[in-house]
């Protein structure tokens, strides 16, 4: 494993924030969208768009509503009791919360990555294999196999795992199962992918190998990332959206938000007095 | 200044004095509680130590039994029968069957006392003068044996074979000393006469012990207790045992998976929750009444039917299914379940392919536990009548039979204490047998199953 040098980090950013992205279209767009957990509005009513092949980092105190908000833009929130939502939020202009729209290809267009890396208790091949097969994605098995082996090249694990495919997954280091999760995601090609702090449960090295493949990812992916380390959304992030007390309080370029916040509150995030 | 410095310092000394005689105390306990737990350990290990040798030492005799081995003449003037029946041209099936019927019956009305008195006397000829006596040596099934024998194989009439006779329950108890010998006469059910000649042909070499096969492979006898077997018992709980495996672990696994996974969160799936853990407190008997009143009351079906018996058992052994396997499923991590939904599972796939399979070790325990209660329940089965008298071996769970802690119930209760009294720790021992393999059934399968990853 490799040493990320920081300077050579800050150095990539600054060639990247000058690379804003090409498109200015929205890929998902949040309008007015509110979250109650029974009766708790979790959520206050949030307008937002994520353009596509961004990066958009999502930073906040804790219980800010930047994790809920982000779990409504695959509807991971359906599988919460007493959770209920109103708004709209769209993706390529379709409703997602529409009725008729399948729940399962919506998630198959819009990929998660969580918080502590989950693999399955399966091999490291059919971790990746395993939205493949629900999609039927693959019809032969080399086909399979290539997209196991394309996908775990982009997660950066092919060189790593390539010789132990049937070892458990769960039998990986922290950073390595949660590039193994970023890799299970992107097996069903999705358009967007969301990471809900993707980095808290790893180490310092494991967390820049996986910044540096966010940063691989956003020239095909539109990725969200909730994150607790400023620094993080300012290394990966060319936009960020600072929630406060479940609103969204500011978003911005990155830059423009770490250097010269619109608002008191969050500059008092960024400046350490509270969070 | 160097006043309150070693003020300070002594202060500093007191706590730590204060501290390490608390850490004695502490240690101390610790200590004690250790001693605590392994001293319940050692009893516990103790009183099963003593529950199986107890059981194992009276039991194990009770696999062995005394038995005569005779040449037996089948003599054809005592068994003056004629050939069986043959079909005959003009005959209509009906007249045939009957004709095959009397044949049968005048077979049974043969003095078959007598050819197994003769028997013993050809073997030693000086018992004539006893003739009238011997037929009392020999357990009352082994004429019945001797029948149908015959009737399977007419031609062994006019032969001789070499048979082994089980002797009679009290001969054997007689000859392997399970009774005080000192006893007056008129406490003794033998006559002095039988007890002599028992003797005389133990000492000879004609009765002896043997290994016990009768035990696995006759039902429950009355009329010849020598011949009482477990067959019956064991058949019924094994049709039991199927009938719960296959009605309980589903149908439990199947509203867990429900209740776990897919049941809405409200009033009425907890009213449904809490009652399945009532039912599972309710006392077994209770199951029984409600068997009987609707299973055989109200839907009729037969009295001491192992279907009946499995039907109560799988409604009792439902609520530990049910309860097992829930927590099986409540262990299983949600990240888990939210990885496969995150990927596009729906909510049955992701049960299916990623949850359940974690959850099956401690499913099979939990059903194999179930399972295992199920065989050892005794008061529910009293209440749907399989504690009545059966001596035909089962051959379908809808036909009459008893069950193995049943059967050790009755054994135990059985007037001649000297000689069931080692056939009712027999019986146990078989019943504790099929317990340990079924628990072992489930260690292995946990095993084979968690050492997957």
């Amino acid at each position: 494993m490799k040493m990320v040098d920081p300077d050579v980090m800050v150095r990539r950013d600054e060639e990247r924030q000058s690379q804003r992205p090409a498109s200015q279209t929205a890929k998902m767009s949040a309008r007015d969208v509110k979250v109650f957990y029974g009766d708790n509005e979790a959520i206050k009513g949030i307008d937002l768009d994520i353009m596509e092949n961004e990066v958009i980092a999502f930073i906040g105190p804790s219980g800010c509503g930047k994790s809920t908000f982000l779990r409504t833009l695959n509807r991971m929130n359906d599988t919460i009791e007493n959770c209920r939502i109103e708004g709209k939020v769209t993706l390529d202009g379709d409703d997602i919360y529409d009725p008729s729209l399948d729940v399962v290809l919506l998630r198959a267009k819009v990929g998660m990555v969580f918080q502590k890396p989950n693999p399955f208790p399966k091999s490291i091949y059919d971790n990746i294999a395993y939205g493949p097969r629900l999609h039927g994605l693959a019809k032969r098995k080399y086909d399979l196999d290539e997209i196991v082996e394309s996908s775990l090249r982009k997660a950066g694990l092919w060189e790593e795992v390539k010789d132990r495919l049937d070892r458990p997954g769960t039998g990986l280091s922290g950073g390595q199962q949660q590039r193994l999760c970023i890799a299970r995601a992107i097996a069903v090609s999705p358009e967007v992918i969301l990471m809900d702090e993707p980095c808290s449960a790893l180490d310092p090295i494991a967390t820049a190998k996986i910044e540096e493949l966010i940063d691989e990812l956003t020239e095909s992916y539109t990725i969200a990332i909730v994150t607790h380390s400023m620094q993080q959304a300012a290394r990966v992030s060319h936009r960020t959206a600072y929630f406060h007390l479940g609103e969204l309080v500011e978003v911005n370029d990155t830059e423009t938000v770490f250097t010269n916040p619109e608002h008191e509150l969050t500059e008092a995030y960024i400046t350490g007095r509270f969070g | 200044m160097s006043s309150t410095m070693d003020s300070a310092a002594d202060k500093r000394d007191q706590i730590q004095s204060r501290v390490a005689n608390s850490l004695r105390r502490r240690h101390a306990k610790e200590k004690r509680f250790k001693m605590f737990g392994l001293a319940a350990v050692l009893i516990g290990l103790a009183f099963v130590a003593v529950l199986f040798v107890s059981i194992f030492s009276r039991g194990l005799p009770a696999f062995w039994q005394s038995s005569i081995t005779l040449d037996v003449y089948f003599d054809p003037q005592i068994l003056d029968v004629g050939p069986p029946p043959e079909q005959r041209q003009d005959e209509s099936p009906r007249d045939f069957e009957q004709r095959q019927q009397s044949w049968r019956t005048k077979l049974t009305m043969a003095n078959w006392n007598e050819v197994l008195q003769n028997a013993l006397i050809d073997a030693k000829p000086e018992l004539e003068e006893h003739r009238r006596s011997l037929r009392k040596l020999f357990t009352n099934g082994e004429k019945y044996r001797l029948r149908d024998m015959v009737a399977e194989e007419p031609s062994l009439i006019g032969q001789i074979r070499s048979i082994e006779l089980l002797a009679d329950a009290e001969v054997d108890v007689w000859v392997r000393g399970n009774i005080d010998r000192s006893l007056p006469d008129e406490r003794l059910q033998l006559s002095p006469e039988v007890r002599r000649i028992a003797d005389q042909l133990h000492d000879e070499g004609i009765l002896n012990v043997s290994f016990n096969t009768v035990l696995f492979t006759n039902s429950d006898s009355r009329s010849s207790p020598a011949s009482a077997g477990l067959a019956g018992a064991f058949m019924g709980s094994l049709f039991m045992m199927m009938v719960v495996i296959c009605l309980a672990v589903p149908v439990g696994v199947a509203s867990a998976i429900y209740l776990e996974e897919f049941a809405p969160q409200n009033k009425f799936v907890d009213l449904i929750e809490v009652n399945i853990n009532n039912l599972a407190a309710v006392p077994s008997i209770v199951f029984g009444l409600l068997g009987a009143s609707i299973f055989i009351n109200y839907l009729r079906l037969p009295l001491s039917a192992p279907l009946v018996g499995g039907l109560v058992l799988s409604l009792m052994t439902l609520p530990t299914v049910i309860i097992t396997t829930r927590s099986a499923l409540k262990a299983v991590p949600p990240s888990i379940r939210q990885a496969a939904l995150a990927l596009g599972a729906s909510r049955v796939q992701t049960v299916f392919q990623q949850v359940l399979p974690l959850a099956i070790p401690g499913i099979l325990t939990g059903s194999i536990i179930g399972v295992a209660q199920a065989l050892g329940e005794t008061a529910p089965l009293l209440l749907i009548g399989m504690n009545a008298f059966v001596a035909n071996i089962p051959a379908t769970p809808f036909e009459q039979s008893t069950a193995l802690p049943v059967q050790i119930y009755l054994w135990q209760g059985n007037e001649m204490r000297n000689f069931f009294e080692a056939r009712t720790s027999a019986a146990i021992i078989v019943l504790v047998l099929m317990m340990i393999t079924l628990n072992a059934l489930a260690i292995w399968l946990r095993k084979k199953f968690e050492t997957r990853w």
